[in-house]
């Protein structure tokens, strides 16, 4: 029987898995169970900690199935299930992120269409775009005074420039015969707009706003150590304070599982607006 | 009295990168009557499309004016409908959708069934129905595609139908099918059409009129030729008519040897007349030229 390449892939990321764990699983149990003397510097860094080691994967998996099976408790401040930590996280990010769709997009259509307002911008962009969102913070925190709403600004900040910046170069690179088709056909300024330039540049503007919610996610965990309180990095901060390694560990693969997940959505929708000439 | 398209007296320059500027054509003036189909043939760059592009509004001359129907052309129009060699289909939208997209703008206060229902009518004038017009241009051959563009364009009854090399990147068998189906819709509609070709067979099958080009730069419309061969025409028979050798030599030796000789020399105006009409012609003129009336 021959396995599609498909089915040859999966069985091979499954032996892959399944190799990974065990390697980790057995080089901890052979590592712990050794009893080595401690140095120094290991009993000040807390290195001797019985909870300081790096837990095997089995520990892991049973971290995860007590946190997933259920992800929504609230017992105070600093103990909160996964999901609502995940939820605040989410919540910035998309927060943040369609604020930076509403200006980018527009702005971008616009300078896409005019050479002028292109000049014109492009020195602010040139500027701003390899600033590292997280620089923005103090002064976010300082002009706003609210933990969450600097969050919230710092996805902004980062997801608008690939999203102005394709969506620009989209709108300025749509076919002059198809904007010709709207001319000839008499559609105005707003028509032309929606129903030719829009679908035309729609692959690039969508490749833009899915680079944005990468950096979008990988930049909430980041602000959110920064600002602590609640989120998902927040939790991966508050895990290592506690010398929880399985939860840190735990939580670095929900975050690995959420992006992906994002990206996923946006692949959906690019294949949605792709077309082909 | 004018003629139903009057292009007066147009110009076109554009600057040559190096301070001055070079002219694609001077002073070129012709006229279209109401429901002539007629042809302009010319060497590649000699200003074809720049004109079509003035007459569809979508460019402007450096001087000189086009008029329809007693009204100066400024800007596009849904009165003048384009088709474009390549590109002129949306690719995002089906072939259906690509032609209601056309009906939808020029009848807005039709229903949605209206609009499909003409749309698929002049689909199925070019041979398209079934589940082919759900098809993006993409799933469609080349040939397929001029044909949706076509029915697009007859379908919004522009007063003028511009065709800029429609079939020019099409094989010489679906080429010689989609020009009989535009013969047929065209013999249907007594629609205005000038139409761009740089194939002499195709201008003589089609046209009423053929105007011809120089060479650019300073290019000028140079002569009219009048198709004398009667419609309806056929591909095989119309090579039998006493006129077709007649006809297509002038226009071999105007583009293979005239065009060149006039090229780069000024002079304007309206093109010369040619008419060449070998059947029951006076006898008397012995040479080749027998039947070759310049009328001025
Ligand atoms: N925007 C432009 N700027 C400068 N030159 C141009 C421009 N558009 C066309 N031309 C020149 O005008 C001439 C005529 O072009 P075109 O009308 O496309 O020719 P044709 O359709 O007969 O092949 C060409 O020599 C071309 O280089
Ligand atoms: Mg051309």
């Amino acid at each position: 029987m021959r396995l599609s390449l498909n089915q040859r892939a999966a069985l091979l990321s499954v032996l892959l898995l399944i190799a990974g764990l065990l390697a980790w699983e057995v080089s901890i149990a052979a590592g712990g169970g050794g009893g080595a003397e401690l140095t120094e510097y290991e009993k000040l860094t807390g290195g001797g900690a019985p909870k300081a080691g790096v837990p095997p994967p089995s520990q892991v998996l049973g971290k995860a199935w007590e946190q997933l099976s259920n992800p929504f408790y609230d017992a105070g401040p600093n103990d909160k299930g996964i999901g609502i930590q995940i939820g605040y996280s989410i919540y910035r990010v998309l927060a943040g992120y369609a604020l930076a769709a509403l200006v980018a997009i527009p702005l971008g259509f616009l300078i896409g269409m005019s050479p002028v307002a292109y000049r014109a911008l492009n020195p602010f962009i040139q500027v701003l775009r390899p600033i590292s969102p997280l620089a923005w913070m103090p002064l976010a925190l300082f002009i706003i005074q609210d933990s969450e709403a600097s969050a919230v600004f710092v996805i902004f900040i980062c997801s608008i420039w690939p999203m102005l910046i394709n969506t620009a170069f989209g709108v300025a690179g749509v076919r002059q015969d198809w904007v010709n088709v709207a001319r000839t056909h008499e559609l105005g300024p707003l028509r032309t707009a929606f129903t030719v330039i829009l679908p035309a540049a729609a692959p690039t503007i969508v490749t833009g706003m899915r680079i944005s919610i990468g950096i979008a996610w990988l930049v909430i965990v980041a602000a959110e150590m920064l600002v602590g309180g609640t989120g998902i990095g927040y939790y991966v901060w508050n895990e290592w304070n506690n010398l929880d390694l399985t939860s840190v560990i735990f939580s670095i693969l929900m975050i690995g599982v959420v992006g992906m997940a994002l990206d996923a959505a946006f692949g959906v929708l690019q294949r949605a607006v792709a077309y082909a000439e | 009295m004018k003629a139903f398209l009057s292009v007066e007296n147009l110009t076109q320059r554009y600057p040559d990168g190096r301070g001055g500027s070079t002219t694609v054509f001077e002073d070129a003036s012709f006229g279209i009557e109401r429901g002539e189909f007629v042809c302009i043939l010319g060497h590649s760059g000699c200003g074809k499309s720049t004109i079509m592009n003035i007459l569809a509004g979508l460019a402007e001359p450096t001087s000189g004016v086009v008029v329809m129907d007693g009204a100066q052309v400024s800007g596009p129009s849904l009165d003048r409908g384009v088709v474009f060699q390549n590109y002129s289909l949306l690719p995002w939208l089906s072939a259906l959708r690509n032609v209601t997209f056309a009906v939808a703008a020029r009848y807005p206060g039709w229903s949605k069934a209206q609009v499909q229902a003409e749309s698929r009518k002049y689909l199925e004038m070019v041979g398209l129905s079934g589940e082919v017009v759900h098809r993006k241009p993409s799933q469609l051959s080349g040939g397929m595609r001029q044909r949706v563009s076509i029915a697009r364009a007859f379908a919004n009854h522009p007063k003028l139908l511009l065709l800029d090399e429609p079939f020019g990147a099409l094989d010489a068998l679906t080429r010689g099918t989609i020009q009989d189906e535009l013969l047929k819709i065209w013999a249907g509609t007594g629609q205005t059409v000038f139409m761009i070709t740089h194939d002499i067979d195709e201008a003589i099958l089609l046209a009423d009129r053929i105007l011809l080009m120089s060479n650019g730069p300073m290019a000028r419309v140079a002569e009219s030729v009048e198709i004398t061969i009667p419609r309806p025409r056929e591909r095989t028979a119309i090579v039998t008519h006493p006129n077709y050798y007649a006809i297509r030599n002038h226009l071999v030796q105007f583009l293979g040897q005239r065009s060149r000789e006039m090229a780069g020399r000024p002079g304007g105006g309206a093109p010369e007349t040619v008419r060449i009409d070998l059947t029951g012609g006076d006898s008397e003129e012995p040479d080749a030229r027998r039947g070759l009336r310049a009328i001025p």
